[in-house]
């Protein structure tokens, strides 16, 4: 239950059409992240597939039936949405109980729901309380509770963790990987940070544009990215760009991943000086400056001290190179 | 308070608002002392106030006995509520169609019902007395309401379609997720939301319509129908004025639309809004 298909997805605002024809296959119980930067037309997917939205062209199939005309309440699916969206006028087992008292549900039924979502959360403490009484963190874990008592075929992330801080983030994001193997419901996700992508999908959908860029595993993306766009796209810090020729290959780029290069104070390929350093404890980021290829970021692990400006070198891992054409796309080897 | 004044400045703000404070209210001052007066002490010192030599209830005596005060109260109560009533209810439905649904003409329409914010209905008395009389509701407190929904509604829609453009797009299609009717999306998500324009456009709607004498003079004249500004308007004569009865009757007129207007002020603070979104 809960298979997603998506043929010759559509989506125009008058003139400007920000979805330009996506087909896309979410296989049951799969949890598939949605990611881009802003404007790539991700949360308008996410919303086309909810019904919120009407598709310009293109089929929606769940479970391979068509529900392009099928009210969003009536698709099986809850979402859960960056601001919350809590009814402020019902405390949280009314919150949590709405959609199952509007399905004319008996009352035992969403009394039982209710109290097993609020278990999985722990909220039962919380369970009289207005929205406005809660924290932020609790506030979300209310709205994916809310998601959860439907017992859907589909669940929804529109950008759940953007509005919580970073120690909460990485909370609550343990918390939706739990939610998800326990419950083996298909989960689909929208974000914009690549490290929840990275962190929560079984398989990523990068866009750009309104386009798919690329889909695959985190890691297939990581290690065989299709072109330019998806390999700075995935990884942290960013992969640096070298610019062939001056390394000796065809006109194009050179990609490498900060992890992936050699520094020394002796010899390399690549000369330059270091511009920065930021020493985090475990590792240490360089930033070098080479006249051919500009900025190189070069991660090291560990602590190491460099001097602004010191003299380096980089030999760059030649089994890690990523070989780009000058319109970006991937070089196969 | 962010910005702390000088003491200075502080002394001459207060000033000049408890200035503004005192001409602004001297006329209901006035009004309210000389009511309780004998009519040579409101004309020998209409400052004074109302002492033991020159107290009198005549003017309250002269409403309460001629005249039929109470009915012209009820109407006016039952022409502001019910005109406020409809003003609210038909001027937020537009609204929140203007606001959150996007078809062909929105502009335009939000445009055409935002035009007679500009244009005063006074201008079209005549055609609106020859439809009264066609539609035969000449002297009924009918006419009244439905000239008022219409005056009121402009203003209504502008105001409260600003309104909620600003109530969370996520909150509505959460509610749509979980199956709520558009309608229970209008009256249990974003009416609560938008409760302090609401009682804003209430106070500007109200008052008008309280304190109107045009419409009530031309269209429901009639003893039964009348409204009490128009009621209050027996004691001024051609040669002769009941200033004790006028005085009275203006008074009392005061306080229906001042409890009205606390009513609504205190909508006007937000507490369940807090913490829907964010």
């Amino acid at each position: 239950m809960g298979a997603l298909d998506l043929k010759r997805i559509t989506k125009s605002f008058g003139a400007t059409e920000v979805i330009k024809g996506i087909d896309l296959e979410v296989r049951e119980g799969e949890f598939c992240v949605f990611v881009g930067p802003s404007g790539c037309g991700k949360s308008t997917l996410l919303r086309i597939i909810a019904g919120l939205e009407d598709a310009t062209a293109g089929d929606i199939l769940l479970d391979g039936k068509r529900v392009n005309d099928v009210a969003p309440a009536r698709r099986e699916l809850a979402m859960v949405f960056q601001s919350y969206a809590l009814y402020p006028h019902l405390n949280v087992r009314d919150n949590m109980g709405l959609a199952l008292k509007q399905a004319g549900k008996p009352r035992a039924e969403i009394a039982a729901s209710t109290d097993r979502a609020a278990g999985m959360l722990s909220l039962q403490a919380l369970m009289e309380r207005r929205p406005a009484e809660l924290s932020g963190g609790q506030r979300q874990r209310v709205a994916i509770g809310r998601a959860i008592v439907r017992r859907p075929k589909l669940f929804l992330f529109d950008e759940p963790l953007s509005n919580l801080d970073a120690a909460l983030r990485v909370a609550t994001r343990i918390e939706i990987a739990r939610l998800h193997r326990e419950l083996g419901a298909t989960m689909i996700y929208v974000t914009h940070d690549q490290v929840e992508a990275m962190t929560l999908a079984d398989r990523i959908v990068v866009l750009r544009a309104g386009e798919v860029e690329q889909v695959g595993s985190p890691m297939e993306l990581y290690n065989n990215p299709a072109n330019t766009f998806v390999a700075g796209f995935i990884g942290s810090p960013q992969m640096n760009f070298l610019d062939a020729a001056a390394l000796g290959f065809a006109p194009g780029k050179v990609g490498i991943r900060p992890e992936h290069l050699q520094l020394s104070r002796r010899a390399g390929e690549i000369a330059g000086s270091v511009s920065h350093i930021e020493k985090l404890g475990g590792e240490t980021l360089v930033y070098l400056r080479s006249d051919a290829h500009g900025l190189i970021t070069v991660r090291l692990f560990g602590e190491h001290d460099f001097a602004v400006s010191e003299a380096a070198f980089l030999t760059p891992d030649q089994n890690r190179l990523f070989h780009f054409d000058t319109q970006g796309s991937r070089r196969m080897p | 308070m962010s910005a702390r004044l000088s003491p200075g400045r502080a002394i001459a703000a207060h000033a000049a608002l408890l200035t503004y404070t005192a001409i602004a209210l001297f006329p209901v001052f006035v009004i309210v002392i000389n009511s309780f007066k004998s009519r040579r002490a409101i004309f020998a010192d209409p400052l004074a106030l109302p002492l033991p030599g020159n107290f009198d209830l005549v003017g309250y005596q002269t409403v309460m006995t001629r005249g039929d005060f109470f009915l012209y109260f009820q109407n006016s109560m039952i022409v502001t509520v019910a005109s406020l009533f409809c003003v609210l209810l038909f001027g937020a439905m537009a609204a929140f169609a203007l606001s959150e649904y996007r078809f062909r003409g929105n502009m335009l329409l939000g445009l055409y019902l935002a035009l007679g914010i500009m244009i005063p209905i006074r201008l079209g008395t005549v055609a609106i007395l020859e439809m009264m009389v066609a539609s035969g509701l000449v002297n009924t407190l009918t006419a009244l309401v439905l000239v008022y929904t219409a005056q009121g509604l402009p203003l209504a829609i502008f105001i409260l379609a600003e309104f909620m453009r600003s109530v969370s797009d996520d909150l509505k299609n959460a509610g749509r997720i979980d199956g709520l009717s558009e309608y229970a999306i209008f009256f249990t998500l974003v009416l609560p939301l938008v409760r302090p324009a609401m009682a804003t456009v209430a106070v500007f709607t109200m008052i008008p319509i309280w304190n109107d004498l045009w419409f009530p003079l031309i269209l429901a004249p009639a003893e039964e129908v009348k409204t009490i500004t128009l009621g209050s308007q027996v004691f001024i004569g051609q040669f002769v004025t009941d200033w004790n009865a006028v005085l009275a009757a203006l008074s009392l007129a005061i306080v229906p639309v001042l409890v009205m207007y606390l009513i609504f002020s205190r909508q006007l603070i937000r507490g369940i809004t807090a913490g829907a979104v964010k």
